[in-house]
């Protein structure tokens, strides 16, 4: 098994863990917003779940930058490279990295603002709309990084191949 | 990473909708009578039409306690701070009581961080050791002096300087900037108080520094110094520090200053409506709750006794929401 197998799939593995983790302390800070604002109203639960899951999405982008990694040193779907050179192990890692870094300080962030948005929402129920947004705005760093991510890792496997 | 009591502040925001807010002030200042006025309160969810007004204000401030003790039940230590103040009215109730003689089960307050009877049964039988450390001298001290000079003055500046140490104290030991704050305040404005009325009354100043507490807004050297001196010389020496804009109420009458400090602990919490982590907005919520009890009684009284409507309207407090 070559050391550059290794790092590659040492960067798909921390691109689901550390999106993993951020959408999961952002779902649960939201939650726990949820949770306090639909005790006294229940009828926030539909607005303020939605509010909730916004955090979650970075999760998904860790796990697909996962899969399509995963995929392309064929370590799913068989034919793995296990004579990859350690340059080219290298290369899929800091591919990697974008998502790695920045998926789960966005979701913690988001939570945060979900958060704070749920606040909103239960004290002006007709403000739901415009307190969709403010959480959706730290979701375009979060689609950034994905997006480099894609590009870098099929890049990677173009000069591989 | 700190505490950050994500779903009890989202619980407080769903409650604060529930705050009378300047326009329900207004329309009961505007009521023609205390039955209006109360009319007005039970729509609202205060009380209901078989309890008297005082028992009203008790019902709501221990729906107040009941949240706060459901929302952060092992951290109700944080806000001893808002309930030392009992605790030493009914150390001086206990003290009072068992030199008097006589059971008068009226004077005690409820909703300290100790029960009353506790404290009245330490003091009557003069054991200090069931009061918590900090109370036994104090209370050691005041009862031996009301014994042997039959001082009541004297014997109250001991227990309100200690209470106002032990709340400055409290606060900052909660190392939460809005209670370091409130205690802050609660003990310089209960300084000025007593330098105001020492000055009006011509204390010396062998009763001021006595009767002074410590606090880091205020030289209660310097201060006990101008009242001693004379009220233009306490005015003189506020002048100089955060409390100058005081300056005004405290020409017009006492009760115009505790309407300046209630509204300036207002405008301290007032940020805290916008703040969706920490102990902040609950604090907030209790320092507003109470603020809206302050403000209802001050409204029925004047209702009660006739009072014009404009006099009334100076003396209601600001509110949170």
């Amino acid at each position: 098994m070559s050391i550059g197998l290794v790092f590659a799939l040492a960067g798909a593995a921390l691109a689901a863990a550390t999106s993993g983790m951020g959408s999961a302390y952002g779902v649960g800070v939201a939650g726990q917003a949820a949770a306090g604002a639909c005790t006294d109203n229940p009828d926030l639960f539909s607005k303020t779940l939605i509010l909730q899951l916004l955090p979650g999405t970075q999760g998904i982008y860790g796990l697909l930058i996962a899969f399509i990694c995963l995929s392309q040193i064929g370590i799913m779907g068989g034919g793995a490279d296990t004579a990859m050179s350690l340059g080219t192990g290298l290369l899929y890692f800091a591919a990697c990295l974008p998502v790695i870094i920045v998926e789960p300080i966005s979701a913690m962030h988001q939570g945060r603002t979900s958060v704070a948005c749920i606040a909103m929402v239960s004290k002006k129920e007709e403000t739901f709309g415009k307190s969709m947004i403010f959480p959706a705005m730290v979701e375009t760093y979060a689609i950034l990084a994905l997006l480099i991510s894609i590009l870098a890792i099929f890049g990677v496997s173009g000069l591989a191949a | 990473m700190a505490e950050q009591y994500i779903y009890a502040v989202a619980r407080i925001r769903s409650r604060e909708l529930s705050l009378l807010n300047e326009a329900v002030i207004s329309q009961l200042c505007a009521a023609a009578t205390e039955e209006d006025c109360l009319r007005i309160l039970n729509e609202k969810n205060w009380g209901n039409p078989d309890l008297s007004s005082e028992e009203m204000f008790q019902e709501e401030n221990k729906k107040t306690w009941a949240l706060i003790r459901e929302l952060v039940p092992d951290k109700m230590e944080i806000f001893d701070v808002f309930r030392l103040e009992k605790d030493y009215h009914n150390l001086k109730a206990a003290i009072k009581e068992s030199c008097i003689g006589g059971i008068h089960p009226g004077i005690f307050a409820q909703g300290g961080t100790i029960p009353a009877a506790d404290i009245q049964k330490a003091v009557a039988e003069s054991d200090y050791e069931a009061l918590p450390k900090t109370m036994r001298q104090v209370a050691q001290e005041a009862k031996e002096t009301l014994l042997q000079t039959r001082d009541g003055q004297l014997c109250d500046i001991i227990i309100d300087r200690a209470a106002m140490e032990q709340i400055r104290l409290a606060g900052e030991k909660t190392r939460e900037p809005l209670l370091k704050d409130y205690g802050e305040l609660v003990c310089a404005t209960g300084d000025i108080k007593i330098a105001v009325r020492a000055a009006k009354t011509g204390k010396d100043k062998q009763f001021l520094d006595k009767a002074l507490a410590p606090c880091s807004t205020l030289d209660v050297a310097a201060l006990s110094q101008a009242a001693s001196a004379g009220m233009e010389a306490v005015i003189a020496y506020l002048d100089h520090t955060v409390y100058a804009d005081a300056i005004e109420e405290l020409s017009q009458s006492v009760a115009s200053f505790e309407r300046w400090c209630d509204n300036r602990m207002i405008r301290t919490i007032k940020p805290q409506i916008h703040n969706p982590f920490g102990i902040g907005p609950i604090a907030a919520y209790i320092l507003a709750r109470d603020n809206e009890i302050k403000t209802v009684r001050i409204i029925l009284a004047a209702k009660r006794n006739s009072l014009p409507e404009e006099m009334l309207r100076e003396r209601v407090r600001e509110m949170y929401v």
